[in-house]
């Protein structure tokens, strides 16, 4: 099987609030899902209903094709999850914690050991076994939680946030962890940090005031992320109507005395044709930049409008 | 199987906590001195006693005694024990870690009641030392002293059950102390009202604890009051794992 998380019409209410509105989506074997939205969009109590955390007022989730309410001890055993304040037990060291971990998900007491070891390992704990969690640094306690996620193995691991509070350093060991997590389990990761959707994730889906604004591959997103714009300087001033004349312009828009924005179409280079152009002409082309969309834009165009509304 | 996984790691907790070590201590410093008390009264009224045909012996006038005693002792300590059990958890949120295992709720509410029960076990045996002690120069009632052993258990599996209710209701561990206290005290003290008169009732006599407790310290097993307690357990149990239950439903 290999569609690991299956999410249909999900729906949380807390009172009168909705939460989550009819969110559905699926990820399947091998694939690292980033999930983004504004605060309070509802990605944590999404993430919970998917842990079991949280009961869905309306909806059906299956983990490995274990339904969460119905068959909770197969669905979960399939599962790690770090929540978002990673869940630790200050009185205990690194070692204690992980091992009691493992047996919590019913590891046997040949396997305890080697996936303490190799949680460790994995996440960079291995000199620290032996100290206090309470005595850990922030970055370490956030380790810890994500060793906790992984060390049984599960075929689901759901990462709420899990590089808060680490240095830059152990966020690119983190990233590197979860691409490769990534090959073999099905891993959905929350997070405010865009860069990293785009550098560990393979697909991205949005949330926003609960609903799911936003479900594309990291493919279709680059897509929807080059650029369809041109931001030309000239010395003299242009002629538009020529511009405009050019094929697979769309419009010109007028920024201030000689700096100009050409909107094309997806997909063709002009680029070239209004150098020629200028050149012909002699306006002194000074400036030719094609604009690129990064995610943060795509983000903010998704989530705002909806926000001014409000 | 999964709930003596979070027994042990409760228990362990526990006592790499300074609370587990100073209860032990204080609980039987001022047992022990009770028990000396309890000895010199027996001591001093034992030449009146050797008269009396059928009159009561050390295990009536010292060993139960002292584990009435040190009932009251639990009522006031066993409050403390459980006030963190779960709400600790909930506040630190740590109970994520369990509610994403695959451990059912029945089988963490079990596992937090057993870490505290094994405590409270761990107690009791101390206490039962002191009266064992006597052996060695006289004899004990074993019958009685059994039963008293019954009793104490019995009770400390209650107190401990009503307690972790509170602790799975209250947000704070401090608030589930003082209600656990509360009511237990109220139970305890329940048939106070009217037990002068002839009008007392019924009712509030079988609600209180302390009498099936004085049944069973006095040797009287009854299986109404064995019931009572096994009931009063079960209930709060129970109780617990709806409670924790709802975390999931509603928030």
């Amino acid at each position: 099987m290999s569609t690991l998380i299956e999410v249909r019409n999900l729906t949380r209410q807390f009172g009168d609030y909705c939460a989550v509105d009819d969110v559905s989506f699926s990820l399947d074997k091998g694939e690292v899902l980033g999930f983004l939205g504004p605060n309070g969009a509802g990605k944590s109590t999404t993430m919970k209903m998917i842990c079991g955390n949280l009961t869905p007022t309306v909806g059906e989730i299956k983990i490995n094709g274990y339904d969460i309410i119905e068959q909770p001890k197969l669905a979960k055993a399939e599962l790690g999850f770090l929540p978002e304040i990673p869940p630790l037990y200050p009185d205990l060291t690194v070692d204690e914690f992980l091992t009691y971990c493992a047996k919590l998900h019913g590891l046997k007491k040949a396997a305890i050991k080697k996936a303490v070891d190799n949680g460790k390992e994995k996440c960079g704990l291995s000199e620290v076994g032996k100290r206090l969690i309470s005595n850990l640094s922030k970055g370490y306690q956030q380790r810890v939680g994500i060793a906790q996620a992984i060390l049984h193995n599960p075929a689901v691991i759901i990462l709420d946030e899990p590089t808060v509070g680490l240095d830059p350093i152990q966020i690119l060991e983190i990233r590197k962890l979860i691409r490769e997590l990534g090959k073999q389990h099905s891993v959905i990761l929350s997070t405010h940090i865009l860069p990293e959707v785009q550098q560990s994730c393979s697909r991205v889906q949005i949330i926003h005031h609960g609903k799911l604004v936003l479900n594309e591959s990291i493919d279709g997103l680059s897509r929807r992320m080059t650029s369809s714009s041109l931001l030309v300087d000239f010395r003299q001033p242009a002629d538009l109507n020529q511009l405009e004349a050019l094929s697979g312009v769309d419009s010109v828009d007028v920024l201030d005395q000689h700096q100009l924005r050409i909107h094309h179409k997806q997909g063709t280079c002009i680029a070239e044709a209004v150098a020629e152009l200028a050149v012909n002409k002699r306006w002194g082309l000074l400036e030719l930049r094609p604009e690129k969309h990064d995610m943060e834009q795509i983000f903010l165009s998704i989530t705002q409008p909806s926000n001014s509304h409000e | 199987m999964n709930s003596f996984i979070i027994a042990g790691r409760e228990l362990r907790s526990l006592f790499l906590s300074p609370l587990a070590w100073t209860m032990l201590g204080v609980t039987q410093l001022i047992l022990a001195y009770m028990f000396l008390t309890q000895i010199d009264y027996y001591l001093s009224i034992q030449p009146k006693l050797i008269g009396i045909p059928g009159a009561p012996g050390v295990t009536d006038l010292v060993v139960a005694p002292l584990f009435g005693n040190a009932a009251v002792i639990l009522l006031l300590i066993t409050p403390l024990l459980t006030m963190r059990v779960i709400s600790d958890e909930r506040r630190n949120k740590t109970i994520s870690l369990l509610f994403s295992a695959p451990i059912s709720i029945t089988e963490i509410v079990l596992g937090k009641f057993m870490a505290i029960f094994a405590f409270l076990l761990i107690i009791l045996f101390s206490i039962a030392l002191m009266p064992l002690s006597l052996l060695t120069v006289g004899e004990l009632d074993y019958g009685k002293f059994l039963a008293c052993l019954l009793a104490m258990a019995l009770l400390m599996a209650s107190f401990n059950a009503l307690g972790l209710y509170m602790s799975a209701i209250a947000s704070q561990p401090t608030v589930a102390a003082v209600a656990s206290f509360g009511a237990l005290l109220l139970l305890w003290i329940i048939d106070w009202a009217g037990s002068n008169s002839e009008t007392s009732s019924h009712l509030f006599e079988y609600i209180s604890i302390m009498r099936h407790f004085d049944n069973l310290l006095r040797g009287l097993i009854n299986s109404t009051d064995v019931f009572y307690f096994v009931l009063f357990i079960a209930g709060f149990l129970v109780l617990s794992i709806r409670r924790l239950d709802n975390d999931r439903l509603q928030k």
